[in-house]
Parts: structure tokens; C-alpha cells; sequence
């Protein structure tokens, strides 16, 4: 009943997507406001329907229902209750309908918040919303259909795939990470929108802004959830292994990155209008591309759904994209000239196009690294791989030069920074980050790169210390009020600028973190006997018992070690190997005890089948604490730009400059 | 316009697309064998039931190489009846076969051994020395080494009856 | 600015007269090789990293041999002679494989190069004086002036 229930749903969902793609763009162009509210109207339906079919999914899930084949793949009777739930997103067919009914509710927002704002460009928007909305339901309802039935049911389901079950950070970085994705679906409408009516003004680049700051900040909680999930739950020690499917969704985040500092020059001096448009397809590709990758089966990945024959069609439809989206930007590129010039070569906006040219540079290693074991058997029939030691090796230099920017840009003025102005600005970050290098090499930095890496986070993080000091003294001069009311205030009046801040205070810990991480990893891996004890580092580590019990749905061996420091005890630590019924190997626990000065972490390689002895990898990170509270601290700043503003807009904005009349081309 | 910006795109797009489709060709766990017509490396087996087994000593019989783990399932199950037909059927010929247990605990292999009745010589690799010297990188593994000690095929995954009865033969 | 690049040319004089001591004991040699090497049986991990078996296995082989004396070149040959060139997690520097290495810097030098001679060509342009007729006025606004004019006239 479920079955054809669902699959109803998802079969209507995608007549009713098609038909308001049609609907809405014939009714922007032949100016029917009847046309226009039926595909609003299909906006809403689809929601309801996507809404529908994913209650209908987990229904199904929870009441263990084994005549649905996504069940019984996915689920068991021994899975508790939230593995259950989340199993929804486990595996291929589940996840589409995820990305399916995040794709509808950010439509839906778009339409709610943006309609009053955007009459011209929103039907415009709306169509290409449904029409991507459309190729999802497409896959759902045909070669991806998470209702198909299986007879007979059986007894029992075989569950989710064990890595899937270990940690609950599963239920949070999937949804987060194709907000993030998704998200940047409703910039590329309006981009598109923009092509079609030919406007491109304060109100689109206000619009196109917003929603990219918030595909921005899921995409940034989205990835550096990513690393914590490599860490905790694979277990190797590390949180970025250069897999290509993490490199995938790094990609749309530089691109996305590179686009909301160059929007700032569209702003400014109306320049840059075919760059920023490339670059909001670029990244909406690019999300198409992530997802591509993990079902096409052409790279081997950590992540890689079963292959499936959906591949070619995610091939096919990024072509269209690109070609369609592509070709269209050239075909208008006549009429969006910049209206502006540069006033100077010492300027924000250098800088900015230098922030520009190294993210893509940035970007463009990592997709060549990716795609290179591809083209060198295409080429020379060889297999290569390409792993940390190649993309460390390119990608550090190219990051410590974008970090120095990150530092100097809100620090040069914009249009003309004069040799006073930059001196002014330059003295007293300059002087910290000099302090900051000798405090490093006294800690024990040693290299090139680890201490430019040092000495440019402190840079950079002197930077926005002196911004937010300079404009609370401001505030404060004028109108004498206490610190942290300065503090607030100044913000709110300046969210995108003092947001951006913080966002780059993140970056510095993150960029803080993982340097002191690799610099002074510490790692050693010994076989222990029943109450023999290792040393590294500060900490000795003594094995003291392996337990072994049944669960309902796995088998576990734990060894319990006590750690102490200078002989006090300073916990007690349990990595572990679970045996799954469905799986050849044990899946390893990892025990990890995190403190903001370091991490220790615990793997239990292996033991003996009377619990005598057992291999024990021990590794010491400092500094890993830093990289998740970084990522929140960026996710903060995001929230901080974007939060509305209660003021009123003062005056109508002058009638912008159209670049051509739609009906007319 | 300009002819370039018309160009521009196709042909900056099209190759990219080429290049991913023909992604859907390649395997990418499919990894070959350097190995593959040059010498086998030697190796000295020494068996589950005692006795060792050289390359050497087999000079002149051609050899099925088969590595494989009582864990494996199901590619291992699958092919170890077929494996031990051709022992039965080829071994007055000149063919010998050979089954190196990698990555395993010996209880479990000779469990497995026991299920399939396998009669050809089987051992261990305790420290994966010998599997790291072929370069296996996964189970099961079959390579095909003919009388002069040079590797005729090396198979990745489950053996069939005929595939090993084709390759037998091709050495023979 | 002048003073941020020296500034920056100090720390890059200290950072490489402070440069680490290579690691020449047996277990930091053994790890810097491990980490060249991918592991077989995962996705994408160094033999270093990977808590697989085989990748202990091929640790205690490299540890191994690199006692007897072997050199890393000889030791890494060793397995591409086994597995191929998909065994080291980085494309060895020769031939096509240089495209790898090199495009990336290439494509952001010509990238700053690019980036230098549109900005010199807008500055340039924002430099020069007007030339030519001014765009025409919106009809609008100039029945306005007019009205306006006359007006002032009186």
C-alpha cells in the first residue's frame, strides 16, 4: 500500500514540477499573471507532495516494513530507533528523495520571501526551480524509486551499512551538507532569471547574496561536519583524506566563496556582472557534480553509493546545465558591459580579484587531482592515484597566500588605498604577527610552511581584532557606551562587514588547528600485554582489560585502557571492534579524548582471541578542538551578515540600469 | 559576436564531458597487474598439513595460484569447488594447484578447507610477505603461471569452471 | 607594503634556517615512506594511516627492508614493480604526469598576469579624460531641465 503510495506521489510530484516549469515561464513571457500564480501554485503543491512521500518513507522505515525494498535494504529489526529514522539518507534512492524535498522547501522559501521583492525575475526563478526539482522527481520516479516493492518481504531487513550506524553525527551531516548544496539551486535561478529579464540591480544582487550566505553556511557546517565524521567514526587518526567525494563538496565551497567576495565589486562599481554570473552556474554545477561523482561509479570513494545506472543521466543533466546556462551568459554578454572602472591597482578590489584568481586556482588543483587518475588511464592507459601527498603539496602554498589576503584585504582601502592609509592600517597587525612567529619557533615550529602558516593566521587574525577595536572606540567617542553595546551595535549596523570578520576569525582557527595538528602530531603503535603500559608524549596508556559481549545487532570486543599523566590518572579510554553480521570486517570505534590543548586518540588495532594481549595505536593531535570550534565560529559570522534588518528602506532605489527588454531580444 | 565567444563554450565544456563518460568504461578498483608475463616471484608455501612447496621445486607443471580467506564471502565459496574439480581433473597433467590462506586465523581456514574438502596443498601467509609480492590487493586472486615460471593471467575475483578449464589449457 | 614583504622575507629566512631535522630514526623513516604509499584494500588512505592488515603487513615490510639497508627509492620501486604506479598516492613526477604537478601554478600565474593587464586597461580607462559625446539625456529629464531652466531664467 505504502509502495504504490509513494510512488503515486512521486510520479505526480514530477507532472506537477513540469508543469509549473512550463506554466511559470510562458506566463513571464507572455505576461499572464494566471500562469504565473499556477506555477506559485505548483511550488506549494510539490512541497506538499515531497512533504508527503517523506513521512510516507519513514512510516515505513519505523514500522519496519519489509515489502518495501528501500527497507528492507536499509533497515532491521535489531536497528535501534534513530538509525532508523536517519536511514532514510543511508543509501541512494533515500537520499535523492532527501535532496528532493530540501529542493522543494528552499523553492517554496524562495517563493515566499522573495516573490514581493523580485516580480519581474521571480516567475523566471520559479521555473528553473521546478525544472531542477523536476530532474530529481524524474530519477525518484524511475530508476531511483525509493518505494519499489519486493516480493515476497522478507523476514527481516539487512540494515544500514555499519559506518552508518556507529556515531549520530550521521543524522545531522547529511541533511546539513545538501542544504548546503541545495542551496545554491535558488542563486542559480535567479542568475538565470537575470539572463532572461536583463536585470541585474541592488534588489537581484540583494537577493542573490542572501541565499548564497546561507547555501554558504550549511556548506560550511555541512564539510567541516564531514572531517569530524572521518575522525570519529572511520577511525584512521585523520579528518581529511583528499577522498574525491570530500574534494567534491569542497569545490562548490570555494567557488561559492570566490562569488561572495566578487559580488561585492558588482555592488560597488557594477563591474564583474559576467564574471559573478559564471560564477554562480560554476557552483551550482559543481553541487550537480558532487552528487555525480558518488553515484556514477568512475572514482572510487569512501562515500560511493552502490553503481547505479543513474550516472549517465547526472552526466546528462550537467551537460544541459552547463551548455544551456553557459551558452545563454554568452549569448547575453553584450548587454551586461561593466559600468564602472577601476580606480587604482592598490585596492580592495586587486585584492579581491587576487582572493578570486587563488580560490579558483585552489579549486581548479583539487578537480585536477581528482580527475587526473581518470585522465591519465584515458591518456596513457596507466592507473595513477592521487592522494594527501600530492594535493598537501600544491594546495598549502596557494592556501597560505590566500590567507595572507584574508589578512591585507580589510585592510586596504577600497578604490584608492593611499601609502598612509595602508601604513596606519598595516603597523600593529604587522607587529603581532611578528611577535606570533618568534612565539611559534619558541614552541617548537619548525619549517617553512608551518610558520608562515602561523604567522599569517596571526595576521590575519589581527586584522579583525583591529577593525572590531577601531570601531568600538568610534562608537564609544561618539556616543559613550559600554563596550559590549558598542560591540553589538556596531555590528548590527554593519552585519555583512563585521559578520564577514568573524567569519574570517574562523578560518584562522581552523587554519590554526590543522597546522598544529600535523606539525606536532605525535603517533606510535605497540602490542601490550594485560597490564603493560606505552608512553608518548606526555601520557602513558596501560591496557587493562578486553571485554566482549553480544549486542542485538552487532558483536563487540572492547579494550579498556587507563591513561595517566605523570602517574595521576587522567581517564580511562574504550576503543573497540564491532562485528557486524553483514559485513567481513570489524568495524573499529575509535576512543577520543578531547581537550582544546590536544587530542588523544585511541585505536584498538588488534588482539589476541583470549584477550592476553592487544595492538594499540595511539596518536597524540593538538589544536584538532580548534578546527570544529573554527567551523562554528564561521557559521556564526554567516548567521551574523545575514540576520534581517528591522530598518525600512529609505528611498525607492534609482531605476537601474536595464541591459535589455525581455520580448524584445 | 565575436566568433570565439561563440565557440568558447562547446569547446571548452564538451571535453570535460567526454572525459566523464568515458569514466563509465573504467573500473576503478580494477587495478592490472605489472606482473603479468614477466617471471613470478619465487615463494616457499609451507602447507596447513606440513610439507612446503617452492616455486622452484615446480618447475615444469604449470601452476594455479589462488589466493584466498575463509571471511571472503561469497567469491571464495563460490569458486573453491571449481577450483578443486580442475586439481582433481588436471593434477596427472602436469597442472598443480596452490591455495594461499592470507590475512586469516588457521581455525577458520582449515574450517573452510574441511567445508570444500579442497585436496590441493593450502598455507598461510602469516606476514603477508608473499601476498604483498604479487601484488594482491584483494581476495580472491588467481594467478596463472605457466611451465617456465612466467605469469601467463592473473584473474581478479570468483573463478568459474570453464574460465579455469580455458586457462588451464591454454598453459598446457 | 614594503615592510609586510620584509617582514614576510624574515619569517621565510628563519623558517628555512629552522628547518626540521629529518627524521633519521627508523620509525619516522618508516612512516614518511608508509605515507607515500596507498593502502590496497582502502579508499584512498596511506599505508601509514590505514588500520587494515594489509597495511600493517606492508608497514612491517617497509620497516624491514628499510633495516637491511634499502633505500626509500629502492623500496618504492619495489612495489610499483608489484602493484604499478597506482601504489604511490602521488603521480611520480615524469612525463604526462608533470600536467598534475604544474597546471594549477601555471593557470594562477597566467591567471595574475590576466588580472594585472585588465586592471592596468580599467584604471587607464577610468583615468582618461572623457572623450566623445556625452550618452543623451533621458527625454524625461530633459523636458524637466528645460522647465527648470526657464524658470532660473526668470
Amino acid at each position: 500500500m505504502i509502495s504504490t503510495l509513494g510512488r503515486f506521489t512521486m510520479a505526480l510530484a514530477l507532472g506537477i514540477a513540469l508543469y509549473g516549469a512550463i506554466v511559470s515561464i510562458l506566463g513571464a513571457r507572455r505576461r499572464k499573471p494566471a500562469l504565473i500564480e499556477s506555477g506559485r501554485g505548483a511550488v506549494f503543491a510539490v512541497f506538499g507532495l515531497a512533504t508527503f512521500a517523506v513521512l510516507l518513507m519513514e512510516a515505513a522505515l519505523v514500522g519496519r516494513d519489509f515489502s518495501i525494498q528501500y527497507v528492507a535494504r536499509n533497515a532491521s529489526l535489531g536497528t535501534p530507533l534513530l538509525y532508523t529514522v536517519i536511514a532514510m539518507w543511508g543509501a541512494l534512492e533515500g537520499s535523492i528523495l532527501l535532496w528532493i524535498w530540501i529542493l522543494a522547501f528552499m523553492s517554496l522559501l524562495a517563493v515566499v520571501i522573495e516573490g514581493k521583492r523580485n516580480r519581474e525575475a521571480m516567475p523566471y526563478a520559479t521555473g528553473v526551480l521546478l525544472s531542477i526539482s523536476a530532474f530529481f522527481l524524474f530519477l525518484a520516479a524511475f530508476p531511483a524509486n525509493p518505494f519499489t516493492a519486493i516480493f515476497p518481504p522478507p523476514a527481516d531487513g539487512r540494515g544500514p551499512n555499519p559506518l552508518l550506524q556507529n556515531h549520530p553525527l550521521m543524522a545531522i551531516h547529511p541533511p546539513c551538507l545538501y542544504a548546503g548544496y541545495v542551496g545554491w539551486s535558488v542563486p542559480y535561478a535567479f542568475a538565470m532569471a537575470a539572463l532572461m529579464t536583463g536585470r541585474l540591480g541592488e534588489e537581484w544582487i540583494r537577493t542573490v547574496r542572501r541565499w548564497s550566505i546561507v547555501a554558504w553556511g550549511f556548506l560550511t557546517v555541512g564539510v567541516i561536519l564531514g572531517g569530524w565524521w572521518s575522525y570519529e567514526v572511520l577511525g584512521w587518526g585523520g579528518y581529511w583524506a583528499w577522498d574525491p567525494v570530500e574534494n567534491a563538496s569542497l569545490l562548490p565551497w570555494l567557488t561559492g566563496t570566490a562569488f561572495l567576495h566578487s559580488i561585492m565589486i558588482q555592488e560597488r562599481r557594477k563591474m564583474l556582472k559576467v564574471w559573478n554570473l559564471a560564477l554562480i552556474i560554476t557552483t551550482f554545477a559543481l553541487t550537480i557534480f558532487g552528487t555525480f561523482l558518488t553515484r556514477s561509479g568512475i572514482l572510487s570513494s569512501v562515500h560511493a553509493f552502490s553503481e547505479s545506472t543513474i550516472g549517465p543521466l547526472f552526466l546528462a543533466f550537467i551537460g544541459v546545465i552547463l551548455l544551456v546556462s553557459f551558452g545563454f551568459l554568452v549569448y547575453r554578454s553584450d548587454g551586461l558591459k561593466a559600468e564602472g572602472d577601476l580606480d587604482s591597482l592598490v585596492s580592495r578590489e586587486t585584492a579581491f580579484l587576487m582572493n578570486n584568481l587563488l580560490l579558483l586556482g585552489f579549486a581548479f588543483a583539487v578537480l585536477l587531482g581528482t580527475l587526473f587518475p581518470l585522465i591519465s588511464e584515458a591518456v596513457r592507459g596507466v592507473k595513477v592515484s592521487v592522494g594527501e601527498p600530492f594535493f598537501n603539496k600544491v594546495n598549502v602554498p596557494i592556501g597560505l597566500v590566500l590567507i595572507f589576503l584574508m589578512a591585507i584585504g580589510p585592510l586596504i582601502a577600497w578604490r584608492r588605498a593611499s601609502l598612509d592609509s595602508l601604513r596606519r592600517n598595516f603597523s600593529l597587525p604587522l607587529l603581532l604577527a611578528f611577535l606570533g612567529t618568534g612565539v611559534s619557533s619558541i614552541l617548537g615550529v619548525r619549517g617553512l610552511y608551518p610558520l608562515l602558516a602561523f604567522s599569517l593566521a596571526m595576521f590575519a587574525a589581527a586584522t579583525v581584532i583591529q577593525e572590531f577595536a577601531r570601531g568600538v572606540r568610534a562608537r564609544r567617542q561618539i556616543s559613550g557606551e559600554g563596550y559590549l553595546t558598542a560591540l553589538s551595535n556596531l555590528t548590527r549596523r554593519s552585519r555583512r562587514r563585521y559578520g564577514g570578520l568573524i567569519v574570517h576569525l574562523g578560518v584562522v582557527l581552523v587554519v590554526i588547528g590543522i597546522t598544529a595538528s600535523t606539525v606536532f602530531r605525535l603517533e606510535k603503535e605497540v602490542s601490550l600485554k594485560r597490564g603493560e603500559s606505552m608512553h608518548l608524549g606526555r601520557y602513558q596508556v596501560r591496557f587493562d582489560d578486553l571485554t566482549a559481549w553480544q549486542e542485538a545487532h552487532r558483536f563487540v570486543v572492547q579494550g579498556t585502557f587507563t591513561v595517566l599523566n605523570a602517574n595521576r590518572q587522567v581517564a580511562e579510554m574504550r576503543p573497540s571492534k564491532r562485528f557486524y553480521p553483514s559485513e567481513q570486517q570489524p568495524i573499529g570505534t575509535v576512543d577520543v579524548r578531547s581537550t582544546p590543548r590536544e587530542d588523544l586518540y585511541l585505536i584498538l588495532s588488534s588482539f589476541t582471541q583470549d584477550g592476553a594481549s592487544a595492538t594499540l595505536k595511539v596518536l597524540i593531535r593538538p589544536l584538532v578542538m580548534w578546527i570544529w570550534i573554527g567551523g562554528a565560529v564561521m557559521a556564526l559570522g554567516a548567521l551574523v551578515a545575514i540576520w534581517p534588518d528591522r530598518r525600512v528602506l529609505a528611498a525607492e532605489p534609482v531605476k537601474e540600469r536595464v541591459a535589455w527588454q525581455p520580448g524584445r531580444s | 559576436m565575436a566568433t570565439w565567444k561563440k565557440l568558447i563554450v562547446p569547446i571548452v565544456i564538451t571535453p570535460i564531458l567526454l572525459l566523464l563518460a568515458y569514466g563509465f568504461k573504467t573500473n576503478p578498483r580494477q587495478v592490472p597487474s605489472p606482473l603479468v608475463g614477466n617471471s613470478a616471484p619465487p615463494f616457499a608455501l609451507s602447507s596447513f598439513d606440513g610439507g612446503t612447496t617452492g616455486l622452484e621445486q615446480l618447475r615444469g607443471t604449470a601452476i594455479v595460484l589462488n589466493f584466498w580467506a575463509s571471511w571472503c564471502f561469497p567469491a571464495c565459496f563460490e569458486e573453491a569447488p571449481a577450483l578443486e574439480a580442475a586439481w582433481r581433473a588436471y593434477k596427472d597433467r602436469g597442472v598443480m594447484v596452490l591455495g594461499v590462506d592470507i590475512q586469516d586465523r588457521e581455525a577458520d581456514a582449515k574450517a573452510f578447507i574441511e567445508r570444500f574438502k579442497l585436496s590441493f596443498p593450502n598455507g598461510p601467509d602469516p606476514q603477508g610477505r608473499m601476498s604483498i609480492d604479487y601484488g594482491v590487493y584483494g581476495v580472491p586472486e588467481t594467478f596463472f603461471i605457466n611451465r617456465e615460471g612466467t605469469i601467463h593471467y592473473k584473474h581478479v575475483g570468483a573463478l568459474t569452471k570453464q574460465m579455469l578449464q580455458g586457462k588451464i589449457e591454454e598453459m598446457l | 607594503m614594503r615592510r609586510t614583504l620584509l617582514s614576510l622575507l624574515i619569517v621565510g629566512v628563519v623558517g628555512v634556517w629552522l628547518r626540521p631535522a629529518v627524521g633519521v630514526g627508523l620509525e619516522e623513516q618508516t612512516q614518511l615512506l608508509a605515507a607515500e604509499l596507498r593502502c590496497p584494500v582502502c579508499q584512498n588512505l596511506s599505508v601509514g594511516d590505514s588500520p587494515s592488515e594489509m597495511a600493517n603487513q606492508m608497514r612491517e615490510l617497509v620497516r624491514e627492508k628499510l633495516k637491511n639497508g634499502e633505500s626509500p627509492e629502492q623500496i618504492r620501486a619495489y612495489f610499483v614493480s608489484r602493484y604499478g604506479e597506482w601504489i604511490l598516492l602521488a603521480p611520480k613526477r615524469q612525463g604526462f604526469n608533470w600536467v598534475a604537478w604544474l597546471l594549477p601554478f601555471g593557470a594562477i600565474l597566467g591567471g595574475v598576469g590576466v588580472i594585472g593587464f585588465v586592471v592596468r586597461r580599467s584604471v587607464s580607462k577610468s583615468r582618461a579624460p572623457r572623450e566623445g559625446p556625452l550618452p543623451p539625456l533621458d527625454p524625461r529629464y530633459a523636458s524637466r531641465l528645460q522647465a527648470e531652466l526657464k524658470e532660473w531664467g526668470q
